[in-house]
């Protein structure tokens, strides 16, 4: 642990994701004004002590919305890359594992998914069921699958040529057990570091799905939403675009030094002293 | 006066001291060799020589060459290194540009040094064809490799050549081969060499003045011929008796009747295309025929690439026969189909005790797995086996709960001898059980062997090709070429008489005995 927090550009971004996901998970039980509350009265509002950072073109409470959208938007990424790990890291490890044409499958299929970029995944999903953000998850969660399967593929198969494998199937382990108990562990650390990278990317696929309006549907919120409701009035009212514009550039700032924190922390290549440790 | 003076020299990590008050002097054209485990601090020395120590390590004390101090400019210190100092790396894959050909990664060093050698003539000094020359690194074997490292290192036409280890990634053959060059260049050329190595017969085969170094300090220096006939201190008398194989004769059981038959094994490995496309698959393997008795100690013997691995896989279950059986007391199976409930009865002791341990896995966990095969024992019964396995190679229980990175490398063979014994096989196959671990523990991990032998009746076929262990383990040796086996017999007479031209150059690549 102490080794961890040794990387400040882990420690920083760590911290400010977390600072993220709190005010995120704050707004479940309790935000300054309930976001669905339309006053268009009280419109275009500078920041001021009742409105923190003032209130948009339907004098909804604008603090109120980014800290439900910054929920929305981490919500959305991680049920992503939940689906990601849970249906690429197998598919991966099943490739290293059988070999022959099971991994050939495995390959062809990312190859496959890897060709449709995720906006056409969420059209295509949109058009069949419609618009929402179960469907953000579901297209961001397809496209992630691909890239689990890959980086698990490509740390198992580096494991796999060392010698505790061969004494695992002289132990008679079947090559699930062999997966399981001798690869999986082992690339633990390269799932982590990629999990975070694809937690940042997640956050900008659903944002751009919200923007062209794939994702998210009001009364509900999220950054990417709350950029398309305010792209009319950006020349007289741009704060209301930058206000959730810096907060998506800052969440994936945060959660990118997460990672390359993670990335130098975990990586045997950069750690003196101990070259006993794979991946 | 002397060419190389070192005094004082201390290196340090941050607190930990890895080289410490080393002081020693070359002579023009003497050859000096620095023997030493691994981590005794013998590389950073010769590091702290040429000036290439790793970042975050502080130097202190005075290397003078030719009277003068070592320059404080990197690039000053460059063009000394290029001129008058030539080294030679251990592992010669990775100290050669696999993108360029050898003959201009030589052509290099020389422009670079502004010298006036030629290409060529390198090349023939160092015993290599001109069109070796044309060659990239990946085409030639590890031997024609370390020549062509050397060649380099010629190009420069230095004072002194510094070989870090330069035989210890290459074969028994090819070993004796590249030592008797090094010797031959360092005598026409008047060169001064400082040769570092663990092998106590290397360095006694090459060096007139050696140095033992022990956790970062020189324990002993004087005439190689004197240290080692008469070691004075304690470390190098122990280093001494392990290079010599001295395993005493123990009552062992009465060698039976046949309990493993190899019959007529091929191993073909597909080398891509497909159909009329196909290319000649490569035969690893070719039609090899051998048995072992029970309670019997055979050894395969053959310079590296001859198959002898694969058929070791194959016999274990790890690998597919192309075609022929393996009968294990006359149950049939052809590799990776046999039966689980055979498995039981052979296990292996893998060559690299770093890579065999899973290193997430606590060491009880990885020497228990084999006890699935045994699903008749109960957990009680189980744990009483673990430890039994544990004691039986000297460690204690408590390690079992420890991770594979707090071991040495010595007490991770010994695990994995563990391991290997913990579902009581017949048959264990140890594949190079000790070439991976240093000199001073090999001794100790052979007498091991062979009391769990005498104790546990056990029937083992050890892979290798160090002659001296085979000598001293083995009561029959077969030897091994492309993929067949040339020649076998007792150790005893084999090596006295050798027949095959294979097993003739094996033994004549013997190094002589120390002291």
């Amino acid at each position: 642990m102490r080794r961890l927090l040794s990387h400040p550009s882990l420690v920083i971004g760590l911290v400010a994701t977390v600072i993220f996901l709190v005010i995120g998970l704050l707004s479940l039980v309790w935000t300054p004004y309930p976001i669905e509350q339309i006053d268009i009265g009280r419109r275009y509002l500078g920041p001021s002590a009742a409105h923190w950072l003032g209130t948009d073109n339907l004098g909804r409470d604008l603090a109120s919305l980014l800290m439900s959208g910054t929920w929305t938007s981490f919500l959305v990424a991680a049920v992503a890359v939940a689906i990601g790990v849970g249906l690429g890291v197998p598919l991966g490890l099943a490739a290293v594992a059988w070999g022959g044409a099971v991994e050939w499958l495995v390959l062809r299929l990312t190859d496959f998914v890897f060709a449709f970029p995720a906006v056409i995944v969420a059209i295509l999903i949109t058009a069949l069921i419609g618009p929402g953000a179960i469907n953000a998850i579901v297209a961001i969660g397809i496209f992630n699958i691909p890239v689990f399967a890959r980086v698990a593929r490509g740390g198992a198969l580096s494991i796999a040529t060392l010698d505790f494998v061969a004494a695992g199937r002289l132990a008679g382990l079947g090559r699930a057990m062999i997966a399981w108990r001798h690869l999986l562990p082992n690339i633990m650390s390269l799932i982590i570091v990629q999990g975070t990278i694809q937690t940042s990317l997640g956050i900008l696929a659903e944002a751009g799905l919200s923007y062209i309006g794939l994702g998210t549907q009001p009364p509900a919120t999220s950054l990417g939403l709350m950029l398309r409701d305010a792209q009319g009035v950006f020349l007289i009212h741009p704060w209301l675009t930058l206000v959730p514009g810096l907060a998506i550039v800052l969440i994936v700032i945060a959660l990118n030094i997460a990672g390359d924190g993670l990335r130098d922390a975990i990586d045997p290549r950069l750690r003196q002293g101990n070259p006993n440790v794979l991946a | 006066m002397s060419l190389l003076e070192v005094s004082g020299l201390s290196v340090r990590f941050g607190q930990t001291e890895a080289v410490s008050d080393v002081s020693f002097s070359l002579q023009r054209g003497e050859r000096f060799g620095i023997i030493g485990e691994s981590g005794s601090g013998k590389t950073l020395t010769a590091l702290a020589v040429t000036g290439l120590l790793p970042e975050g390590a502080q130097m202190s004390g005075a290397i003078r060459l030719d009277e003068r101090p070592q320059p404080r400019l990197e690039h000053e210190m460059a063009r000394l290194r290029g001129k008058r100092i030539g080294m030679v790396f251990q592992e010669p894959m990775t100290a050669l540009n696999p993108l360029m050909r050898v003959k201009d990664q030589i052509a290099e060093s020389i422009r670079i040094n502004l010298s006036e050698a030629h290409v060529p003539q390198l090349l023939r000094e160092v015993g290599l064809e001109p069109e070796h020359g044309e060659r990239y690194p990946h085409q030639l074997s590890g031997g024609q490799r370390q020549r062509v490292i050397i060649a380099m290192a010629m190009a420069s036409e230095p004072d002194i050549l510094i070989a870090d280890e330069p035989t210890s990634a290459l074969d028994l053959i090819t070993q004796r081969k590249v030592l008797d060059l090094i010797a031959s260049i360092c005598d026409r050329r008047h060169m001064t060499l400082l040769f570092i190595s663990h092998d106590l017969k290397a360095v006694g085969a090459l060096c007139s003045r050696v140095a033992v170094m022990h956790r970062g300090r020189l324990v002993e220096t004087g005439k190689a011929a004197s240290v080692f006939a008469a070691p004075r201190q304690a470390y190098t008398q122990k280093l001494v008796a392990a290079s010599r194989f001295d395993i005493r004769p123990l009552s062992r059981p009465p060698i039976g009747t046949t309990l493993l038959e190899v019959d007529r094994i091929t191993r073909d490995y597909r080398q891509g295309g497909m159909g009329p496309w196909a290319r000649k698959p490569l035969r690893a393997v070719d039609g090899v025929s051998f048995s072992i008795n029970a309670a019997e100690c055979l050894a395969l013997v053959g310079p590296s690439g001859c198959g002898k691995t694969t058929l070791a896989r194959i016999v274990v279950g790890l690998d597919r026969a192309t075609a022929g059986e393996v009968r294990l007391e006359g149950q049939r199976h052809h590799g990776s189909d046999l039966p689980k409930a055979l498995r039981r009865d052979m296990s292996l002791v893998f060559q690299d005790p770093f890579g065999s341990f899973n290193p997430r896995m606590t060491i009880g966990n990885s020497i228990a797995e084999p006890l699935r095969l045994e699903p008749e024992l109960d957990a009680r019964a189980q744990r009483a086996r673990l430890e039994e396995a544990v004691e039986a190679v000297g460690l204690t229980v408590p390690m079992l709960e420890r991770y594979p990175h707090e071991f040495s490398g010595g007490q991770r063979q010994r695990l994995a001898i563990a391991r290997a014994l913990v579902t009581r096989p017949k048959l264990v196959v140890l594949d190079e059980p000790v070439s991976a671990l240093d000199v001073s523990v090999r001794g100790e991990v052979l007498a091991l062997l062979a009391r769990l032998q005498a104790d546990f009746g056990l029937t083992y076929l050890i892979i290798s090709h160090d002659l001296d262990m085979i000598r001293a383990m083995a009561d029959r040796v077969l030897v091994m070429e492309a993929g067949r086996i040339v020649e076998e017999g007792r150790p005893g007479e084999i090596f006295v008489h050798p027949q095959h031209r294979l097993t003739r150059e094996l033994v004549a690549a013997r190094l002589p005995e120390i002291g």
